[in-house]
């Protein structure tokens, strides 16, 4: 029944899509205004009827409705009910729904903000958003991605939701991604609207830049939770591997972080009009990418959730979206010319560009090594692959400019830099002594690159402290506030410059955790029996005893049986007890035999990291279930066919015997300084752009101010 | 500007330039049995089943070509991905010596099984 509720919501939806993009357009043409309101009502519906459809299939993960081919095939009723609600994205068709129903809640929003406003380009980028918007439905309803697919016969139980992806981070990261892809969107149609009607002045920037901003925070916290779980959910102890389906969502990331930053050129100076339209066109195309190399399985990656059918419709509308964008902007390129000219090069105009090229850059090199292997086979016949150590070997000297750029820019007056000494003496000055004192009091200089990101980073916290202290000391001279109601004041009545500062500051915080974990990062293997020690930077880490749980692994996954280890750790004085383990689900293809099955199906690592802001350990177990293959074999032909409750009882004997008798472990220990600092940088970061994203006092007080005296100006036409 | 272009023109090359020195031949098993040894490569391949061994604190397995039977015996230490299983599609990187591929530290990549892709009704259904 909630099927077909489903199936309606996304059949009429697509009706609903078309209809605003042909009223839209009509609307635009003839200068009928009702037929784009019409339009506008109906993206909102289109948002209802997708609404109601997400609902529907939430409600059947949540009861676990198994005759839905999609529960059937990522979810089952012994998974916890937190990962049945996040198992709809782990599906194809999920994710479309998720696409699309997150860019009908986002175009409902912009329409009505904009609802009496820019008034030539809203209809051109309602009929925008509606031709995405119908893209993605057409996959669902005609492409047979259907999300509410029935199955004819129901089975008993479903496969359950992937072990990997039983992760607090990686439940939320997806959607957090999708709302940073689809986020883009917004400003991408209003960029289009704007070049169509040749309105390109800042008008469509102002829209639409709060937009921007969201999908670009957004996308940031989807890639670095998409980090966290790497880190504590694969076993492999890193958290970036420049993997194609990784390097899909940083290449939006960067150019929105490009485009972020040279609207505000547009807006202050009327310049860059061509790059910005250019970079935005550029960053929805990324994002389309990102979501192709996702389901695409064309690169290598182990993300690539094999062959997928949408290649091909996939493909063509990437392939519409960019070429229809580089069509258009050439076409305007007579309403693109700039309005300023560029004054100095020691401006900040100037460090955006330079900070904007860099950025480019920076993507540039990573679509290359990602698109690499595809590449030297078309040309050479071999595939080569880039690998990590190439990116790093280009990425590394490109953020290092990055960063710099991040301190000098806002040290920097628009048209012509005055006073250098003055705004840069205190910065550098910090910098340097930094500089000197890792040379003298910590091993920093072991990494060459570290040291002058430390360096780097130092300057950058520097400038945004000399900011923060000179805006609250001209507050306090201007009036008797406190300093730390100066600086909140002074906050307030910025955000986005000061949301901005903070920006800076924690991305120079990550970049710090990233510089010290990468370039001073111990690692060690090592088979150990019960009793025995491995040393690793310091620390002493011993094997005291093997644990072993049925129905009870320590991160609430679900996971049948889970085999793990009891370590004592030491370093000097300090000690603690740290217990990774191994988590073993359930082979859903029937191999293994009754109780070999709980062996041979997925299995994951549940690490132990011990969490420290100068350093964190962290541990991962490998155990080693030969032993217990003899056993199994036994079970299996003895206890094939008795009761259930007799089966646990064989199998939790089985287990206690790997618990009194274990085989020596394989053991993974990595010590990474100040690892931490890289998601505490993206919480600074976050709390900034919300910062700037935060509607101004100013704002709201001149809104309620108008408000009022249209009220007053009423009341006085009635008198 | 023409400083600027010429700038990314000798970036562009320097990049084409050290891709094409530096980076690892992508080969399938069969390509890997004819190359010569302590060349870097990297196979791609589905694992064997029922080829997976542990010696000391290596793992030996067998790697074949996706679409056909040719296998390579593989000897790997290091990481192991969680997926890491029988008939799941790996790519590791290393060198051939003596008819054996040799894998590179940590260089194991397995990729995520495709749980969704599976045929409607598999096994369990």
């Amino acid at each position: 029944m909630t099927g077909a509720v489903g199936d309606a919501c996304l059949v009429v939806g697509l009706g609903a899509a078309l209809y605003a993009v042909g009223a839209a357009v009509y609307g635009a043409r003839s200068g009928r205004r009702e037929y784009v309101t019409s339009a506008r009502r109906a993206m909102y519906c289109l948002a209802g009827l997708l609404t109601i459809a997400m609902v529907m299939l939430e409600s059947a993960y949540l009861r676990t409705d198994l005759s839905y081919k999609l529960v059937a095939q990522n979810s089952s009723t012994d998974t916890p009910t937190f990962y049945k609600l996040t198992a709809m994205w782990s599906s194809q068709e999920g994710s479309l729904l998720l696409w699309a129903f997150l860019l009908s809640v986002y175009s409902s929003v912009v329409l009505f903000v904009t609802r009496r406003k820019l008034r030539e380009i809203v209809p051109w980028a309602t009929a925008v958003l509606g031709v995405v918007a119908s893209f993605f439905l057409s996959l669902m309803v005609l492409r047979g991605q259907d999300p509410f697919a029935i199955l004819a016969t129901r089975p008993a139980q479903g496969n359950g939701l992937e072990p990997l992806l039983r992760h607090p981070a990686m439940a939320v990261h997806p959607p957090m991604l999708y709302s940073g892809y689809v986020g883009f969107s917004i400003p991408f149609a209003f960029a289009i609207g704007a070049l169509i009607t040749r309105r390109t002045g800042a008008d469509w920037i102002r829209s639409t830049r709060r937009f921007a901003l969201v999908a670009w925070t957004f996308l940031g916290c989807g890639i670095l939770l998409g980090a966290l779980w790497s880190y504590s959910e694969l076993g492999w102890g890193g958290y970036w591997a420049w993997d194609a389906v990784e390097n899909a969502s940083l290449m939006p990331w960067l150019l929105g972080t490009a485009f972020i930053h040279s609207v505000m050129v547009q807006e202050k100076r009327g310049m860059l009009k061509l790059w910005n339209a250019a970079l935005i066109l550029a960053t929805f195309t990324a994002a389309l990418i990102g979501t192709f190399l996702v389901r695409s399985g064309i690169l290598d990656s182990i993300h690539a959730f094999g062959a997928s059918t949408l290649g091909v419709p996939f493909l063509i509308f990437i392939g519409i979206v960019a070429i229809g964008s580089a069509g258009l902007l050439i076409s305007r390129r007579e309403s693109l010319r700039s309005e300023g000219r560029l004054d100095s090069l020691l401006s900040r105009e100037a460090f955006f560009l330079l900070n904007n090229l860099v950025l480019v850059t920076l993507c540039l090199v990573i679509f290359w090594g990602t698109f690499f292997p595809l590449i030297s086979e078309a040309l050479t016949g071999t595939k080569r692959s880039f690998g990590p150590p190439l990116f790093d070997r280009w990425t590394v000297p490109l953020a290092l400019v990055l960063v710099l750029l991040a301190g000098v820019g806002p040290l920097l007056t628009w048209r012509r830099a005055t006073s250098l000494p003055r705004a840069f003496g205190w910065p550098v000055a910090f910098a340097a002594a930094a500089l000197l004192a890792m040379l003298v009091a910590t091993p920093a200089a072991g990494s060459i690159r570290s040291l002058i990101m430390f360096t780097l980073v130092a300057f950058v916290l520097a400038v945004v402290v000399q900011e923060f202290t000179r805006g609250a000391r001209a507050r306090r001279l201007m009036g008797d506030e406190s300093w730390p109601a100066a600086a909140r004041s002074l906050v307030v009545r910025n955000r986005r410059r000061y949301g901005g500062y903070m920006v800076h500051a924690g991305m120079a915080i990550l970049f710090l955790g990233v510089a010290a974990s990468s370039g001073f990062h111990a690692q060690r293997d090592a088979q150990l029996r019960a009793g025995q020690s491995a040393k690793i930077d310091g620390y002493t880490v011993t094997y005291r005893r093997p644990t072993a749980a049925i129905l009870a692994d320590r991160a609430g996954t679900g996971a049948p049986v889970s085999l793990g280890a009891v370590l004592d750790v030491r370093k000097g004085d300090r000690h603690w007890v740290m217990r990774p383990s191994r988590n073993y689900y359930e082979a859903t293809d029937g191999s293994g035999g009754a109780f070999g099955r709980f062996f041979t199906g997925e299995s994951t690592s549940e690490t132990d990291v011990r969490w420290g802001l100068g350093g964190d350990v962290w541990t991962a177990v490998q155990p080693d279930t030969s032993r217990l293959m003899h056993p199994i074999t036994v079970a299996n032909s003895k206890f094939s066919s008795a009761p259930p409750q007799m089966q646990a009882v064989v199998l939790a004997a089985l287990v206690e015997s790997y618990r009194r008798n274990p085989p020596p472990a394989t053991f993974r220990v990595v010590v990474s300084p100040m690892i931490v600092w890289i998601w505490i940088g993206g919480g600074v970061v976050l709390l900034g752009s919300l910062t700037a994203l935060w509607p101004a006092a100013e704002a709201r007080r001149r809104r309620a101010a108008s408000l009022a005296a249209a009220r007053l100006g009423r009341e006085l036409s009635r008198a | 500007m023409i400083v600027a272009l010429s700038a990314a023109l000798l970036l562009a090359g320097a990049l084409v330039w050290t891709s094409f020195g530096s980076a690892t031949e992508a080969t399938t098993p069969s390509q890997a049995l004819r190359t010569p040894p302590g060349r870097s490569i990297q196979i791609t391949g589905k694992v064997v089943p029922g080829s997976i061994g542990h010696e000391g604190r290596a793992l030996r397995f067998r790697v074949r070509d996706r679409n056909g039977t040719t296998s390579v015996p593989v000897v790997y230490s290091g990481a192991v991905p969680d997926p890491f299983r029988d008939g799941r599609e790996v790519i590791v990187s290393g060198t051939m010596r003596d008819g054996t591929f040799v894998g590179q530290r940590d260089s194991l990549v397995t990729k995520c099984p495709s749980k969704f892709q599976s045929k409607p009704g598999g096994k369990t259904l």
